[in-house]
């Protein structure tokens, strides 16, 4: 799915750098594309209800109710409220992990050594469990609002016995994902390496941030790939009927 | 418990045996489709029993001394490199702590993925019309409303004990029939004071519950 690309203008970019965190409000109608610069960039993410943030994404939820336990394009992410926060509009890399979450500064230190910002300045070792409590701070939201979160572009196989396996390079350079919103979402993220990502070095990747206007039509094939979409979108609808 | 009850255990649970042929110090049945709030103490052992079989126990865990600490499902999925529960995993905390250690398992797996039903995601999942059927988050809503220390915003992910969903290779998700029988069992060791809230999954809609909701029983040892 690329056209989207095409069809819709560009109202916004920034860059978000390897390590850096960002929030913002995805208005209903907005579609956002994370673009992956260098190759094997991860973003971690959680979403809200910007109005109502009781309302919190909830991937398990969103697991079950299209049967899947990666997600893609065609899928859509659902708050606890059997609404659609985001529906995942393009994927040029097939596949984003439920399973892996984030780590926390002591699994950092351990898996990375010590870096602090006194010796590395900016480049000190982040660690997405504290910059996603940072930005959801920023909005009145603490520990609590800090559920399962999705890690964009990093794919994690689990074979038959159950045991899980990180699958290397699942994004290349120029890869991009793309979420649009069918309501006001607030959008919580991270670009930190996958917290299964074998590499030894603390090297998160950047990644591009691209805002667009759109509408409905570019989810039009995530509203109708199963009825559950369908039914999850007239629950969104109504919040603005 | 009849001794008739240990007779098939596996090895790991005949070294318990000797503590757990004591008395336990609390033993309830939860009817089908009720929530339960119960303090564990650390060092505690906690029996969940699936008394009629294939019965779904949405379960979560909460720090006694801070509740905004809860059971992080992908911490612990993460740490033992294995996307089922069984005997020998050990449950985190959102903070990186160790809550409790699954010791003993006669069911096999346990589901952490599929979280807990609610009427919300019975519209999206089965029909509008099954809003209001009862689920296993209300459950924990009116359990935390009456308890005081938690609230909506710690109803985190959980652990769906005695449910089957298997992940397939390529990504899929699947609610299939229970693996759970009539007397199988969870045990777990507390390793820090913590708060148990359960909802006995009422869920009608898919086998997760065999379309029979049934009771389970809890039971703990010092």
């Amino acid at each position: 799915m690329t056209e989207s690309t095409t069809l819709f203008p560009v109202f916004a970019e920034e860059l978000l750098p390897g390590g850096g965190h960002r929030s913002f409000v995805l208005k209903r109608g907005e579609l956002l594309r994370l673009t992956d610069l260098n190759g094997n960039a991860n973003v971690s993410l959680t979403m809200l209800n910007a109005h109502e943030k009781a309302e919190r994404l909830n991937l398990p939820d969103s697991l079950k109710c299209q049967h899947t336990a990666k997600l893609t394009n065609g899928h859509c992410l659902y708050s606890d409220m059997g609404r659609v926060l985001a529906a995942i509009t393009a994927d040029t890399c097939g596949w984003s992990d439920s399973i892996g979450g984030v780590l926390c500064a002591e699994e950092v230190e351990e898996k990375y050594g010590q870096g602090r910002y006194q010796e590395l300045r900016n480049g000190f070792f982040r660690n997405g469990t504290d910059n996603l409590l940072v930005e959801l701070g920023k909005w009145g939201l603490g520990l609590s609002d800090l559920l399962m979160t999705l890690n964009l572009f990093s794919r994690v196989n689990v074979d038959d016995a159950g045991l899980l396996h990180y699958v290397p390079n699942n994004a290349k350079a120029g890869d991009y994902i793309e979420l649009y919103a069918p309501m006001d979402t607030l959008v919580v993220l991270t670009a930190l390496q996958h917290p299964m990502d074998p590499n030894p070095q603390y090297a998160p990747q950047p990644l591009q941030l691209s805002w667009m206007k759109a509408d409905a039509s570019v989810a039009e094939h995530c509203r109708t790939s199963r009825p559950e979409n369908q039914r999850g979108f007239i629950n969104t609808d109504r919040l603005f009927a | 418990m009849s001794t008739a009850k240990y007779s098939n255990q596996n090895a790991a649970s005949q070294v318990l045996a000797p503590k757990l042929a004591r008395a336990p110090i609390y033993r309830a049945t939860i009817p089908a489709g009720e929530p339960w709030l119960k303090e564990i103490k650390a060092g505690q052992t906690l029996r969940i029993l699936d008394l009629e079989g294939n019965q779904a126990v949405d379960t979560l865990f909460y720090s006694t001394a801070n509740p905004r600490e809860r059971y992080d499902v992908q911490r612990t999925l993460r740490r033992q490199g294995r996307v089922y529960l069984s005997t020998g995993s050990v449950l985190y905390s959102n903070l990186g702590r160790a809550m409790l250690t699954i010791v003993d398992d006669t069911c096999g797996r346990h589901d952490t993925l599929g979280g807990a039903c609610a009427q919300e995601s019975n519209t999206v999942r089965y029909a509008l019309e099954k809003r209001h059927m009862h689920s296993c988050r209300d459950n924990y809503l009116r359990a935390c409303a009456h308890d005081g220390r938690l609230g909506k915003g710690d109803i985190g992910p959980n652990i769906n004990f005695f449910m089957n969903v298997p992940v397939t290779a390529d990504g899929g998700l699947t609610f299939e029939d229970g693996i759970s029988a009539p007397g199988k069992y969870v045990e777990l060791r507390a390793e820090m004071d913590v708060i148990l809230l359960i909802s006995n999954c009422p869920q009608l809609n898919n086998p997760c519950n065999g379309y029979n909701p049934t009771a389970a029983e809890l039971l703990i040892w010092n």
